[in-house]
């Protein structure tokens, strides 16, 4: 079975509907304490997806996911290591990364995303939305047609619910704003219904540059959003299930945000296939 | 004391959203052009390190090196700008930021640092391009960056001749001098003035009667033979005249719903005498109706009243947990940070129930405010509406955002006379279940012995005496330690812990901390044992000198007291100590009879638990009702439909709270199936909320809250009636279903009362028309049982909150008498609930219920600022036989939408239907009983929906519901209302300005 580390602790909040993601998309998943693994030392690398929840840990002070990060960063396991270090031999050993929201914060700040050249240092931000607000709406996303994440296999129009103060996503200069659209690391943008990629608000809620609502690593591995497809494990989430399933009385129960765990869960099986041959 | 500083504020190509929003709101609220706004953050520190340390530390944790510029030891001084502000806490004000700064550091050295005591500050600056005059600046500090009542600020213009802006940076380190000495205040011989006098002094809030009460208990033999063995003094010691003046409160102990009450109405010429309304009302009601559900085999209802929230069986395996309360008081001097505590202290009610450890699954929240555009001149320390509004709505925000816990329903209602002292109720839904690792998890049990934990956040200063101070009106001399700020991170990481720790057993029994802080928390689960002894010298503290008296009663937020036995200590604390949530163990509870409080060696406190709880007198209250005088108005004037139906899609109590429902997270947690608002695109606002319980099944709980206030200017009762008429009709409308109407069908109902009122006790000169008022809550509580024993609903939990005045510079503001029902109903398939958009096109139309000739206090009239006389009535044998049939025809699901009329009637419901579904209606009136036109489009009558159901359902609809249907037209594609009466068009409007008056009715 695929096993799923889903941390929590010090106010992430979305670790519930994250493990039944994961194990609605037939994985086992656990959810540890960060503490568990920062002052207990327990081992990360018993998994094969690493995922980092949203919420809001430690009150978004200093900046979305920045104390968590610098935890990340800097705190010493038992091991002498730090967090991150475990983190680039996990994804040396060929393993995943997921970060939503807070989770997707934590990610950016940590430099696991984009990352374009491999060296784990900080190259995008995520800055207070335009509005200066807090919002809870439902946005479209589009996938990348160029992104060849596997967290992403298939997917083309995704609606998803964004709850974020602090999603603007800036890249700081031209020049990174080209690496990341050169190697498709936006991996999806905001768009209208029928998919076409939009800047206004409110459909693109927050102004981030390029539009974008997620990023991955060059090797797909490592991939995080702002939008939270673990919000939408149901047709019952969708603000408007009641119209779309009259319209379509034998639709699926299912939210179309399962699919990105489903993708997830099922690349590793697949891979696992394929190393056994 | 001298400071290290780092200060971080934006790169000029990044946005400074913070700075263009205060930019804009300045210009739109207070009418100042500030120009360009900048804003930076300062943090003071100090722990001792090296410039080195300082700089790796700026540049590591506190910059963020895509947008942040930081300085260490020189502060940004810009000469684009012309003058600024800074906003600093005050002293022993809650800086999350700081704490957080100070954990970074810890983790970013590898240290072990004290963080649990302020040693970072941090304060925002604002920076200003036009130069504002002295008045300007302060104005636009005190209105839109910071609250005097918790914030300095330090206001500085750029220097003449260098055109900088330089700043001498105010650090609010607590300083008070360690006073651990008791005082004795002798009350033997003082004359009743001089009681009432020493009660004022000493902000107790007692009545003469109490004062003399414990004047007498000094007095008692046994008592001063009983003190003399312990060492003390005859006299009571300061801590003790606290802890009785906290517990005998109005907030803590009810005195005004368990008193005596004459009451005359003068109208029908009767007289009676109440003893308790509590108990004969809200319990009575209650227990007749456990009786009806007895006799039908439906044994759901399992904790009432007795606990910090409601019990009642969900499921086979859990239970669902309901407490709704009022944060009014604290609301009114701090919003934001009243809202937070208020959030975040109603949590804490199913978090301490029973054992403990409920899961929270939902909040809501209902608010009453002064109108946002409220232009009297405002009282002393009367904020104006529009900030409290806005201060409240960020305060839950950040509350329930940050807590996790999502806000599924909730409801605004403006009124001039909430401009004083604003509502603010929270609720919160949570899960237990049946059992932790055996042992009954509703249940409290505790022994002599078992110890005394005191968990999470530190003792401070703030909030000394909310719990009396919330019972006497506010005037111009509040106490600046009134008021508290929440850190909502340091409960969700107590939250955590309570889920963990009670999982494994080691919790036996909690309670919160909120009001009189461990005065009532401990006081009132001693009574479960027969006393407690408590070392106060081991309580932890935010900061040195708090006198022992003040460490019991204060209402420092983010604390639980928990009930651990000796053979958990160990675990309990190797798992706080791991989540990062301080324990501390302050003593045991005893059978002792006695309330037993020391300070290191000295006693403080020693009072018979007795007389503690049970010795508070009874107060005795006067009602009076008189006939108002009522007449309906005459309406003359030509009257345009299209115009009118504008008007009120636009108005205060109508329009869409989009702007403010977004600011609330309403679906982490995955859970949510109706949320505020619904429909293609997020714009149908919807009866109730509903909630699934867990992933594992579709069963869960439909919310609703009914509030009408301004119908008891006409008749409280049937105000009272009708709010909770429509919180049931919400719930049906979703598809819920009523409770006991079948043999053992465990649809559980479970409903919150909260009453506010203004002050009732009558004074012929401070209150005049106290009698009336009081008049006016009994007629609310007798409509109370008259609807819940008449529906089988009980009422589980509530609150009462007596003293909503504002009174300043001589005038007084009170709130109008006011209650909300706050209902929850067991759904067994959240997927066959019902929302209030139409589906399609080529739906027909209907109204369900009768339509009667109410326009008293509706609306309509209120565009003509007229009260009138007929208020709607509720004819509950009718309202019933309805919501019956409407749940069979939801059985055969035979409804497309189905949304309650309420405000505005029926004109408003078919337009929020229709634009909520991106739909349009034809609708013909002359099915309707013909009351005229006005009568038929905005009459308010209670129990009645408009639904929409497919055409292939006619026949099947209209022969189960008979005569109680009538049709009014079809869904159309194009998305315009039009509305027919005897071939003549009363209304046709597109949604687009339907929707435009809707979405711009707050003016924000």
């Amino acid at each position: 079975m695929v096993k799923v580390l889903v941390l929590t602790g010090f106010g992430i909040n979305c670790e519930e509907e994250t493990a039944a993601a994961y194990r609605m998309a037939g994985a086992n998943a656990d959810i540890i304490h960060f503490n568990q693994v920062l002052v207990n030392g327990y081992s990360i690398h018993q998994y094969d997806i690493l995922h980092f929840p949203g919420g809001f840990s430690f009150g978004d002070d200093l900046s979305s996911g920045k104390v968590m990060a610098n935890k990340i960063r800097y705190k010493k396991l038992p091991s002498g290591k730090t967090l991150l270090e475990e983190i680039k031999q996990f994804l040396d050993d060929g393993k995943y990364v997921m970060g939503i929201c807070n989770g997707f914060q934590m990610l950016v700040r940590l430099g696991l995303l984009p990352n374009s050249n491999l060296r784990f240092t900080q190259q995008a931000s995520l800055a207070h939305n335009d509005s200066s607000k807090y919002e809870d709406r439902w946005v479209y996303c589009k996938v990348n047609k160029m992104s060849e994440t596997p967290f992403l296999k298939g997917i083309d129009i995704l609606p998803l619910p964004i709850r974020h103060g602090e999603g603007k996503l800036v890249f700081g200069n031209d020049t990174m704003r080209q690496i990341v659209k050169t190697k498709a690391l936006n991996c999806m943008t905001y768009c209208l219904a029928d998919g076409t990629e939009i800047s206004e608000y409110p459909q693109n809620p927050n102004g981030s540059e390029l539009n974008c609502a997620a990023l991955c690593d060059p090797t797909g591995q490592v991939f995080g959003l702002m939008p939270h497809p673990e919000a939408f494990l149901s047709l019952y989430n969708h603000p408007n299930w009641g119209q779309i399933k009259r319209k379509n009385p034998n639709i699926s129960e299912e939210g179309d945000g399962l699919q990105i765990f489903k993708n997830i869960v099922n690349h590793v099986l697949e891979q696992r296939e394929v190393e056994a041959e | 004391m001298s400071y290290n500083t780092i200060e971080r504020f934006f790169r000029d190509n990044i946005t400074d959203a913070k700075g263009n929003s205060i930019e804009q709101n300045a210009k739109s609220q207070l009418n100042i052009n500030t120009g360009k706004v900048k804003t930076a953050q300062l943090f003071s520190i100090n722990y001792d390190l090296t410039e080195e340390q300082l700089q790796a530390f700026a540049e590591g944790c506190i910059q963020d090196n895509i947008t942040d510029e930081v300085l260490v030891n020189s502060y940004f001084e810009p000469i684009d700008f012309a003058c600024a502000v800074a906003v600093a806490q005050l002293p022993g004000v809650t800086d999350d930021e700081g704490t957080s700064a100070q954990m970074a550091l810890a983790d970013f050295f590898n240290l072990e640092l004290d963080v649990n005591t302020q040693h970072i500050f941090s304060q925002y600056i604002y920076f200003f391009e036009k130069k504002l005059s002295e008045d300007q600046l302060k104005l636009v500090g005190e209105r839109l960056l910071g609250n005097p009542l918790i914030n300095h600020f330090t206001y500085v213009y750029a220097g003449l001749e260098s055109g900088k802006i330089e700043m001498n940076y105010y650090v609010p380190e607590v300083k008070m001098e360690i006073d651990n000495t008791i005082e004795f205040v002798a009350l033997e011989g003082l004359k009743d003035e001089e009681l009432i006098q020493l009660s004022k002094v000493k902000v107790l809030a007692l009545n003469l009667e109490e004062m003399q009460a414990i004047r007498d208990y000094y007095l008692n033999p046994e008592i001063k033979a009983k003190r003399e063995e312990m060492g003390l003094p005859i006299h009571p010691t300061d801590c003790e005249l606290e802890v009785l003046a906290q517990t005998w409160s109005e907030h803590c102990k009810h005195k005004e719903f368990n008193a005596i009450i004459h009451y005359e109405d003068k109208v029908k010429g009767e007289q009676k005498t109440i003893t308790s309304i509590f108990k004969t009302y809200i319990k009575g009601a209650t227990d007749k109706v456990a009786e009806s559900l007895a006799a039908k085999g439906n044994d759901w209802l399992v904790k009432v009243f007795t606990d910090n929230a409601g019990v009642v069986k969900a499921t086979d395996d859990k239970l669902f947990v309901w407490k709704v309360e009022t944060h009014n008081s604290p609301s009114a001097l701090d919003p934001y940070g009243g809202a937070i505590t208020g959030i975040l202290g109603n949590n804490r009610d199913p978090l301490g129930t029973g054992v403990g450890g409920a899961k929270l699954l939902f909040n809501t929240n209902v608010l009453c405010f002064g109108p946002p555009n409220y232009d009297k001149p405002l009282l002393t320390g009367q904020l104006h509406p529009r900030r409290i509004m806005e201060g409240v709505v960020a305060g839950i925000e950040a509350g329930g955002n940050k807590s996790g816990v999502p806000t599924v329903n909730g409801s605004i209602v403006f009124d001039e006379r909430y401009s004083g002292k604003p509502l603010v109720y929270c609720g919160t839904g949570g899960i237990l279940p049946y059992d932790f690792k055996g042992k009954n998890s509703w249940e409290k049990p505790i022994d002599a012995g078992d110890h005394i934990i005191m968990a999470g956040g530190r003792v401070g200063k703030d909030g000394i005496h909310g719990a009396t101070f919330s019972s006497i009106e506010i005037d111009e001399h509040s106490p600046m330690s009134a008021v508290q700020i929440g850190s909502p991170i340091t409960q969700k990481k107590m939250y955590d812990f309570m889920l963990i720790a009670c999982e494994k057993g080691l919790i036996k029994s909690s309670t919160d901390n909120g009001a009189g802080g461990l005065s009532s928390s401990v006081g009132e689960l001693a009574e479960i044992t027969g006393g407690a002894l408590i070392h106060l010298d081991k309580v932890p503290l935010k900061y040195a000198g708090l006198k022992p008296w003040e460490i019991f009663v204060s209402e420092s937020q983010e604390r639980m007291s928990l009930v651990v036995e000796s053979e958990n200590l160990e675990e309990l604390f190797a798992l706080a100590a791991l989540m990062e949530v301080e324990l501390s163990n302050i003593g045991t509870f005893t059978n002792s009879g006695f309330l037993d409080i020391r300070y290191e060696e000295e006693q403080i406190a020693y009072i018979q638990m007795k007389f503690l709880h049970d010795g508070v007198p009874t107060k005795i209250m006067q009602a009076e009702w008189n006939d108002l005088g009522l007449e309906e108005p005459e309406i003359t004037d030509e009257l345009d439909y299209n115009d009118i139906l504008l008007q009120l899609m636009g108005s205060l109590n109508i329009c869409s709270r989009e702007h403010i429902i977004r600011q609330y997270d309403h679906e982490v947690k995955g859970k949510t199936i109706v949320k505020p608002l619904m429909g293609p695109e997020g714009r149908a606002p919807q009866d109730a909320g509903v909630m699934r319980f867990g992933f594992e099944s579709y069963e869960g709980v439909a919310i609703s809250n009914g509030i009408l206030p301004r119908y008891g200017d006409i008749d409280a009762y049937e105000m009272s009636a009708g709010a909770f008429d429509e919180a049931v009709r919400q719930i049906v409308s979703v598809g819920g279903r009523l409770p006991n109407t079948e043999e053992g069908d465990g649809v559980f109902w479970s409903i919150n009362d909260n009453f506010c009122v203004p002050d009732s006790f009558y004074d012929e000169v401070n209150n005049p028309d106290g009698k009336e008022k009081l008049a006016k809550l009994v007629q609310m509580c007798e409509a109370l049982y008259d609807m819940a024993t008449y529906f089988d609903i009980p009422l589980t939990s509530g609150k009462d909150s007596m003293k909503n005045d504002f009174k300043a510079d001589g005038q007084k503001i009170s709130i109008p008498p006011t209650i909300l029902y706050s209902m929850t109903s067991k759904l067994n398939d959240v997927r066959q609930t019902v929302t209030s958009e139409f589906k399609m096109a080529g739906d027909l139309i209907y109204q369900l219920g009768e339509t009667y000739d109410e326009l008293g206090a509706s609306e309509f009239y209120n565009l003509w600022s007229v009260l009138g006389a007929n208020v709607p009535k509720v004819r509950k044998e009718a309202a019933k036989g309805l919501y019956l049939k409407v749940m069979e025809a939801n059985k055969q699901a035979l409804i497309a939408s189905s949304h309650d009329l309420s405000d505005g009637g029926l004109a408003v419901a078919l337009t929020e239907s229709a634009f909520g579904g991106t739909l349009g209606a034809k609708i013909e009136l002359d099915q309707l009983p013909n009351l005229g036109s006005v009568v038929r489009l905005f009459s308010e009558s209670h129990s009645r929906f408009v639904v929409s159901i497919a055409p292939e359902n006619k026949e099947a609809f209209e022969e189960l519901m008979g005569e109680r249907a009538t049709f009014l037209g079809t869904v159309t594609e194009y998305p315009s209302l039009e509305i027919k009466e005897e071939g003549e068009v009363l209304v046709q409007l597109k949604n687009e300005l339907l929707q435009n008056a809707w979405n711009e009715g707050l003016g924000i």
